[in-house]
């Protein structure tokens, strides 16, 4: 085409002077260039896509999760379009015909008929369910889990608050779309949650029977919920949770991952492989791996066997009814609140037995997440950028708190198995809900404590390490007959990942008056800040300095550890187990006092 | 004690020798300092040493990674082919008998077992390739501040604040306040269109079932009779009333009519009230449950327990039904029955309150 010669006549004249299309440089090029070049030609985007595919990530592990969480989300939008095809969301009553013989001439609603077609009648229907119902659970657990990692190595902090209140919504909102998802077949267990959830609606103070006489569009079950909350899983979640999970991942390329701190990591630097080829292949290969195993879990492990279920009907019910694993913790919640919290007053019901599980507990939960990394920011003052993630030893209190919200959530969790767990182990339903309610309080400080304390003496350990090396295992024996265990010294790659992080100490009060003796008008607020941040802070263990090490050496070349020796005509005694131990005053004592 | 071994004491200083280290300190006493020698923290050493992979020294290694990154798409290529076959040719009825796992639908199987093989080739196959030949020296990326430079920013206040002014907002404050209230307001016509339609006010709907004087009770789902004396001690009939027949919105009447029937020993009753509101030992309660609804679908013969299958509320039929364990706080609400002139069971009036969880309005 660029060889036309140009006959400059009419509009055309205008562009006589435009430069000659530029052919592609080099051979190589000339295939992409073909399509590439008349793409960019068109768009530009040469220079935008080629920095992408030249874009940074850091390698870890714990990364993947995210990852997970994203392609579950497309399989799941694309095995839902496909379930789209089949399922019909109305509640109309038609008898079944299908091949599913149990249930021939069973009167049932539109919804779940189509949903045994789609298991019984529509060839590979059945897979595709099971692949859809599958990846939402694995969507919610990647979820969670990924926000586990991102609150304990502290990935939330600046600047990442913003990325953290979205992903807090789209954990949210994840749960409303399985929820709502998992009501559609109206199969009898499905039916049974919607049911209790019409109880909870009516719970809400003042507007309760209005709220569920809305969403029921009249009496429960009524024949609106199905169609309704069909537009909502497939239409109105969906896009909300595209929308923010796009801006979730733009605002990971343009913040740039964080990476673990290592030697040649630092703040102002991403250390890791280029999308092309290396992410390209691994994390593409990874969305297949993804793929292929919850393909392999839905072709041989049955989820929501609706047809064993039976079509909905108010009357029966199965024992052991229980929702799918992401509500157990509200579940369990209605099951611990006492009935004493419902009662009546000035002639209303207030039914907090069932509004403090049923409609508190979830944005209450999400609101505490979702403040906590400006709650950290407050206490710390800590207004830098931070893009080296932390250890969570190294943030013991952090890592505590996390504990105790995961223990918290644990509890509910049991508790919403307290009928299985009565059954399976022979107790008491009773006792073990009386336990599950104390737990909920016990536990949280319980594991924040243990959590906390294992934390400081890993610091103390990597303190201990980096102090004295790591135990090779090989015994000396000196002219005298001692015995000793030699330690060789960390190299300095390995020390760095011990040594490189900063401690915050605990804010100090300031006066609180001016130097004229003018109250200051924070005070009390300063007062509050030095009194959480002395709790964040008070025990911390600092990273090992030069000094330090230096100085064990030197007290070390005197002093080779013994690890026992032979008493006269007796057992061998531990003589100096470790450095640290016993009534020589050592390196490691340093740590400890602080701590 | 003189075994000054190399790897324990080689950086330590030769006691009596100049400089760091001469002067030992104990550590519970403070740092070393003064020496202006020794760097407070430590310092990045800098990317470790690359270690280069089998592959990369190793043409044969390299082949041989080769070979099973092509292998592994070729599973992935046979795992496609072996459902486009299946699909095919395996009948949607075929049960399969897998160890372990028990009888599973033959088709779904080997549909999900290629299509997953067809997905992980390809997968395993891209990672092992990254893995063992695409380079695997670290790049390493400068990051720059996010916060946009100063000039950027007031340039932004600047057109915004300009913006404002050439639109003479700050000297029109009509304007300013009117487009306020309209913005404010011009919702609320699309939620008062959505909420308001969305349904039907309550009324007093969930205070009332169809239960009426005269009702009789009929078996659910058989929608049979029943006869005071087809009621044997210990038995339990799950009930409806029998105008459900001619209910037009069977689903809805039955989630609030259920009611489930029970004969004890009309000495095991121990409050008057329940006694006189049954027959004979036979007691009638509501079985949709005042915590959240739930059917009241558990019995326990012996101890004349019933027990909501979802969250565990238990309630005593000796003791009109009151709450003696789990979440809900009410009784299920009885129904007062008597026998017709046949001997059938009926409804000796409508239940004296609302049935099922409990609401703002209902006391």
């Amino acid at each position: 085409m660029s060889t036309t010669a140009h006959t400059a006549s009419g509009a055309d004249r205008l562009r006589a002077n435009d430069p000659e299309p530029q052919t592609p440089a080099g051979g190589g090029m000339k295939a992409v260039g073909g399509v590439a070049g008349w793409v960019d030609d068109r768009t530009g985007a040469a220079k935008g896509v080629g920095y992408l595919m030249k874009k940074v990530f850091p390698d870890h592990w714990s990364f993947m999760l995210g990852e997970v969480a994203m392609y579950s989300m497309i399989i799941c939008l694309l095995t839902g379009a496909f379930l789209t095809f089949w399922f019909v969301p109305s509640a109309g009553h038609v008898a079944y015909e299908g091949s599913y013989l149990p249930l021939r001439g069973v009167m049932m609603s539109e919804a779940y008929a189509s949903t045994l077609d789609i298991s019984f009648d529509i060839r590979g229907g059945l897979i595709i369910r099971q692949i859809h119902h599958w990846a939402a659970l694995l969507f919610i657990v990647a979820i969670n889990v990924h926000m586990m990692r991102v609150f304990f190595t502290g990935a939330f902090r600046k600047p990442r608050e913003l990325n953290w209140v979205i992903g807090a919504q789209l954990s949210m909102l994840a749960l409303v779309e399985g929820f709502a998802g998992y009501s559609l077949p109206d199969d009898l267990l499905s039916g049974t949650g919607l049911r209790a959830a019409e109880g909870f609606m009516r719970s809400i103070p003042v507007l309760g029977s209005y709220v569920s006489y809305f969403v029921f569009d009249g009496a429960f079950p009524g024949e609106a919920i199905i169609p309704r909350l069909y537009a909502v899983h497939v239409l109105l979640l969906p896009a909300i949770l595209v929308g923010l999970f796009t801006a979730h991942i733009v605002l990971v390329a343009v913040q740039k991952h964080t990476q673990y701190p290592g030697p040649g990591r630092t703040n102002d630097n991403v250390v890791g492989f280029p999308v092309m080829p290396v992410y390209a292949a691994k994390a593409g290969g990874f969305f297949f791996i993804v793929f292929g195993v919850i393909a392999l879990i839905s072709a041989l492990v049955t989820i929501n066997p609706i047809w064993a279920y039976g079509p909905y009907d108010p009357s029966p019910v199965t024992a052991g009814s229980q929702p799918d694993w992401y509500m157990g913790f509200a579940d369990g919640a209605l099951r611990l609140l006492p009935g004493w919290l419902e009662f009546e007053a000035f002639g209303f019901t207030f039914s907090f037995n069932v509004m403090i599980g049923a409609i508190l507990l979830i944005p209450v939960m999400y609101g505490l997440i979702t403040l906590y990394p400006f709650l950290e920011e407050w206490v710390t003052g800590d207004k830098r950028e931070h893009h080296l993630l932390d250890r969570p030893r190294n943030n013991p209190t952090r890592t505590g708190i996390g504990m105790a919200g995961i223990a918290a959530y644990a509890v509910l969790m049991f508790a919403a198995g307290n009928d299985l767990m009565a059954i399976k182990l022979g107790l008491s339903i009773n006792d073990i809900t009386h336990f599950l309610r104390a737990a909920f309080f016990i536990a949280p400080p319980i594991a924040f404590w243990i959590t906390k304390r294992i934390c400081l003496s890993l610091q103390r350990r990597d303190r201990d390490l980096v102090l004295h090396g790591r135990e090779t295992g090989r015994i000396i024996r000196t002219a005298e007959g001692r015995f000793y265990e030699k330690h060789e010294p960390l190299d300095p790659y390995t020390r760095w990942h011990l040594v490189q992080h900063e401690q915050h100490q605990p804010l100090q009060l300031e006066a609180g008056v001016d130097e004229n003796g003018v109250a200051s008008p924070t005070a009390r607020k300063d007062r509050l800040r030095a009194k959480v941040s002395h709790f964040y802070f008070k025990d911390r263990v600092e990273p090992v300095t030069p000094a330090e090490l230096e100085a064990a050496h030197h007290h070390e070349a005197h002093h080779p550890e013994a690890i026992e020796h032979q008493e006269p005509g007796g057992a061998p005694l531990v003589e100096m187990a470790r450095s640290g131990a016993g009534d020589n005053p050592d390196a490691t004592e340093h740590g400890r006092q602080r701590g | 004690m003189n075994n000054n071994d190399t790897e324990h004491g080689a950086q330590a200083a030769d006691p009596g020798s100049e400089g760091y280290g001469s002067t030992a300190v104990r550590l519970d006493q403070g740092h070393i300092e003064g020496t202006g020698r020794l760097p407070e923290r430590f310092e990045d050493p800098g990317f470790a040493p690359h270690i280069a992979r089998a592959a990369d020294l190793d043409e044969a290694a390299a082949k041989r990674a080769e070979k099973q990154v092509a292998a592994m798409f070729g599973v992935s290529m046979l795992g496609t082919l072996v459902f486009i076959v299946a699909y095919f040719a395996i009948p949607m009825e075929s049960q399969v008998f897998i160890p372990g796992i028990g009888k599973a639908n033959l088709s779904n199987v080997v549909l999900g077992v290629s299509l997953a093989l067809g997905l992980l080739g390809i997968g395993v196959g891209a990672v092992h390739w990254a893995k063992t030949l695409m380079p695997d020296e670290e790049v390493v990326e400068e990051r720059h501040p996010l916060r946009s430079p100063d000039e950027a920013r007031g340039g932004f206040v600047k057109t915004m604040l300009t913006g404002g002014t050439d639109a003479q907002l700050d000297r029109r404050p009509l304007i300013k306040y009117s487009l306020g209230g309209a913005l404010g307001l011009f919702a609320i016509p699309l939620v008062v269109q959505v909420v308001g339609s969305l349904g039907p006010l309550p009324k007093d709907e969930l205070s009332k079932t169809m239960w009426k004087k005269g009702d009789r009770l009929v078996r659910d789902p058989e929608h049979t009779p029943i006869k005071a004396t087809d009621v044997s001690i210990g038995s339990v009939f799950h009930v409806l009333p029998e105008s459900i027949k001619e209910s037009e919105h069977v689903l809805e009447d039955k989630a609030k009519a259920a009611v489930l029937l029970m004969r004890l020993e009309p000495d095991a009753i121990q409050v008057a009230k329940a006694r006189d509101w049954g027959y004979d030992g036979i007691v009638a309660y509501s079985k949709i449950c005042t915590h959240v609804g739930c059917p009241v679908g558990l019995y326990e013969q012996q101890t004349h327990h019933l027990l909501c299958p979802c969250h565990q509320s238990t309630f005593d039929v000796t003791q009109d039904c009151k709450v003696i364990f789990g979440p809900a706080k009410r009784p299920l609400p009885q129904l007062k029955i008597t026998v017709d002139t046949e001997g059938y069971l009926v409804a000796d009036a409508p239940f004296q309150e609302a049935v099922g969880p409990s609401f703002w309005e209902r006391g």
